[in-house]
């Protein structure tokens, strides 16, 4: 079942800083993905993956066209809708897992992950976040700091924990092994595909090629509509 | 008393007093503006309390005229001849032969009856006062009837003693609308308040504030469900006529801490000696 | 108005003599959203709160409570004793100086009680009880219930005006800066309360804030104001990562990134 869907999605940028320069970043992008299923966003740097990634997410906006998410049975247009109905779709559909943690100074890093759960009570929000940070190699003695003096790799983990913890039906990931050694890569890897057997649908940038190919089926190539876009 | 009118005030401004505690009055435990005159004693020495006796005296009025219940003292003596002199009026030291009573900080031990008056005399008549300066903003408050600030003094109080700590000028809602103060007579008094049959009147001089409560109006004290207002007093007998249930001064007798309560109401205490009744302090003397 | 929206506000127009604070700002509220409004010096964000909250009357426009009856309110004409009601129950301000909302010389218990006593509470075991577990949701330690607020530290002052604001169980909270005056050590933990008791209790904030940091951690919607009107809005983090008005841009790439 499509679980995510565009059709004609662009966009540009206005710099006005710049006094108006434009940049088209998308033009009629089409895609979908099904539940159970991996889309790799493919192409080179800078060609407007991350872009891409973003607009599906609602964080960058589209200048047309429609993102299809199926939200409780229905298709919502992500595009078009009202900010509290995409709220609404983050938190219970939609996850996004960005490139870098941002950090909130001073909360712990349990209570960073346990936040992003919905559906659960407190007690077993923490629970589960304590798991997925196990899991993630972050010990235990590590939960009660805040994520800020962590390394960048260890900032990444508590990101991606915080990422699956919502068990969202469709689940956006921007290069989620980038700060990561093999070892550590190779569970992140277990997760999506764990993931993808529960029926979540996932959109993916991975820069790297052994683990793009563990995990997607298909891909998507995003090209440049710049010709000096590097 | 030649060059002066009945009872020292010309009918104009008597007329304007009267004005102000009809619409008291009307409105229990509202305050009145009022337009106070220059009297011949200083403010903080009963000129409000003066201006209403002043106001609603007549000529078969009969007057008793109390300070702290004795009608001995000095301010008592001086009003009641102030009265004798520019109205000619009957006065007694005898609450139930009284017509008008004028009191500071006491309410008579003997219950006052529906053919009397009772003005009290008033320092402070706005009861939020020291919980906000601002008198535009307690009259706001006063309209609103937004008095949980009171309510924040009394749990302050709960909370640093135990009990609410105010022992006089204990606030009361009258009428179930409007915070009150009923002028600093001792908490003890202020059941005395509620359905009094007495028509009570409020004078406040410096102020320049006139209140009331009508007769059989329903006055309570504030408190909290959990730590209902109770009176207290000194746990002793009158020294004199051995009562035990009137409020007691406690005088000072000797250099080595002798020490004498006797009833503050001197007229109740009087006509329990004449009834043949004796405090300890008599029969020790005998 | 919708029907869905708690607060609306159409055609807001203010100005101090030849000065425009307020020019045509239309703004609408939901059950349970918190709406930053952002902007700097000048930019009629502060005015808006004030006019929102109905303690400054506009020149023009109009704004629309729907109370829990589910009855609309004009804010604007509605009687004084009404206004002043609906503050003391329904609705919350969290003043960006703690001291200008509290009772500096009433106990912690005592100003956390206040609104229920105002409100016809006269138990006093229970009113302590609930001040106690009202500082107990703010992290103030329980024992500090008979202290002043003299005694405590901004941030504990700040959390002190929380509770005693949240205390009624307000449905819209109306907040000015409310890290504003504190250390940033203090901010992060003071914002994260915010965050989470507004979630837990679902209540509606409209936050003036100029810190575009603390408008994306606690806001789902984000009002962009510019010398009086409202330039931009929408989502918090697509319009401060992907600002589409010149000012907004201008705005977003001016903060400093430690």
């Amino acid at each position: 079942m499509i679980m995510l869907k565009t059709e004609a999605l662009s966009k540009r940028f206005v710099l006005h800083l710049r006094g108006g320069l434009t940049l088209p970043v998308l033009d009629a992008v089409n895609l979908h993905v099904s539940a159970g299923e991996c889309l790799a966003l493919a192409g080179p740097s800078g060609a407007g993956k991350s872009t891409l990634l973003r607009a599906l997410y609602g964080n960058y906006r589209a200048d047309s066209g429609r993102i299809l998410v199926r939200h409780d049975g229905q298709l919502v247009d992500i595009a078009a809708a009202a900010p509290r109905d995409v709220v609404r779709v983050r938190q219970h559909t939609l996850g996004y897992v960005s490139q870098f943690l941002r950090v909130v100074p001073r909360v712990p890093a349990l209570e960073v992950v346990a936040a992003a759960a919905h559906n659960l009570t407190p007690e077993a929000a923490r629970a589960r976040a304590a798991e997925l940070l196990l899991r993630l190699h972050i010990p235990a003695r590590m939960h009660a700091l805040p994520p800020a003096t962590f390394s960048g790799g260890e900032q990444q983990r508590v990101n991606l924990a915080r990422g699956f913890i919502g068990a969202h039906p469709i689940l956006l990931l921007d290069e989620p092994t980038a700060s990561l050694d093999s070892e550590r890569a190779d569970i992140v890897v277990d997760m999506i595909l764990e993931a993808k057997q529960n029926g979540t649908a996932i959109v993916g940038i991975f820069h790297d090629l052994p683990v793009r190919d563990r995990i997607a089926d298909r891909l998507h190539t995003v090209t440049p509509l710049l010709q000096d876009a590097a | 008393m030649k060059g002066y009118n009945f009872a020292y005030l010309d009918e104009q401004t008597k007329r304007m007093i009267r004005r102000a505690l009809l619409k008291a009055v009307a409105i229990p435990g509202h305050q009145i503006p009022f337009g106070s005159r220059e009297m011949p004693l200083p403010y903080g020495w009963g000129t409000g309390g003066i201006q209403v006796t002043a106001s609603v005296l007549g000529e078969a009025d009969v007057l008793k005229v109390i300070d702290q219940g004795a009608d001995d003292t000095t301010n008592a003596v001086s009003i009641r001849r102030f009265f004798a002199r520019t109205a000619g009026v009957a006065t007694t030291t005898h609450t139930e032969d009284a017509t008008v009573i004028q009191t500071r900080h006491r309410i008579p031990e003997a219950k006052l009856g529906h053919n009397q008056i009772i003005v009290y005399q008033v320092p402070q008549p706005e009861p939020l006062s020291k919980l906000e300066p601002s008198r535009a903003e307690t009259r706001r408050m006063h309209a609103l009837a937004e008095y949980g600030a009171m309510h924040v003094k009394l749990y302050e109080d709960i909370t640093r003693y135990g009990h609410v700590a105010i022992s006089y000028d204990y606030p009361v809602m009258v009428g179930g609308r409007y915070l009150m103060s009923p002028s600093p007579i001792p908490a003890f008094d202020n059941p005395k308040l509620h359905m009094m049959p007495a028509l009570q009147l409020f004078g406040a001089g410096r102020e320049s504030r006139i209140y009331a409560i009508p007769p059989y109006t329903a006055v309570h004290s504030l408190d909290f469900e959990d730590h209902p207002f109770r009176t207290t007093r000194a746990p002793h007998a009158c020294g004199l006529c051995g009562a035990t249930n009137s409020y007691l001064d406690e005088v000072v007798t000797d250099d080595r801490g002798g020490r004498l309560f006797c009833c503050s109401d001197t007229d109740f205490c009087e006509t329990r000696r004449d009834a043949g009744h004796v405090g300890a302090t008599e029969m020790a003397a005998e | 108005m919708r029907e869905d929206t708690l607060l609306s506000a159409r055609g807001l127009s203010l100005h101090f003599g030849n000065i425009p604070a307020l020019v045509e700002v239309d703004a609408d509220l939901w059950p349970g959203e918190v709406l930053a409004v952002v902007g700097e010096s000048g930019s009629g964000k502060t005015t808006l709160l004030n006019v929102l909250s109905g303690r400054m009357a506009p020149h023009s426009g109009v704004t629309w409570y729907r109370a829990p009856d589910g009855v609309l309110h004009d804010v604007h004409t509605m009687p004084m004793p009404a206004l002043r009601a609906l503050h003391r129950s329904d609705w919350g301000f969290v003043q960006q100086n703690p001291r200008d909302s509290l009772r500096m010389g009433t106990t912690a218990g005592g100003n956390v009680g206040e609104r229920l006593m105002a409100q016809g509470s006269r138990h006093y075991g229970r009113i302590r009880e609930a001040a106690i577990d009202w500082l107990r949701q703010v992290e103030i330690d329980e024992s500090r219930v008979d202290d002043l607020p003299r005694t405590f530290s901004g941030g504990m002052q700040q959390r002190l005006q929380i509770a005693r604001t949240l205390v009624t169980n307000p449905r819209l909270v109306f907040m000015d800066e409310p890290t504003g005056g504190l250390d940033v050590s203090v901010q992060a933990r003071l914002l994260d309360l915010i965050r989470s008791l507004v979630a837990r209790l679902d209540i509606a904030v409209v936050l003036v804030t100029h810190d575009l940091a603390v408008a994306r951690l606690l806001a789902h919607r984000i009002m962009v104001m510019q010398r009086g009107r409202v330039v931009e809005t929408g989502l918090t983090d697509q319009v401060l990562d992907d600002p589409q008005h010149p000012y907004t841009q201008l705005l977003v790439s001016s903060v400093l990134h430690a």
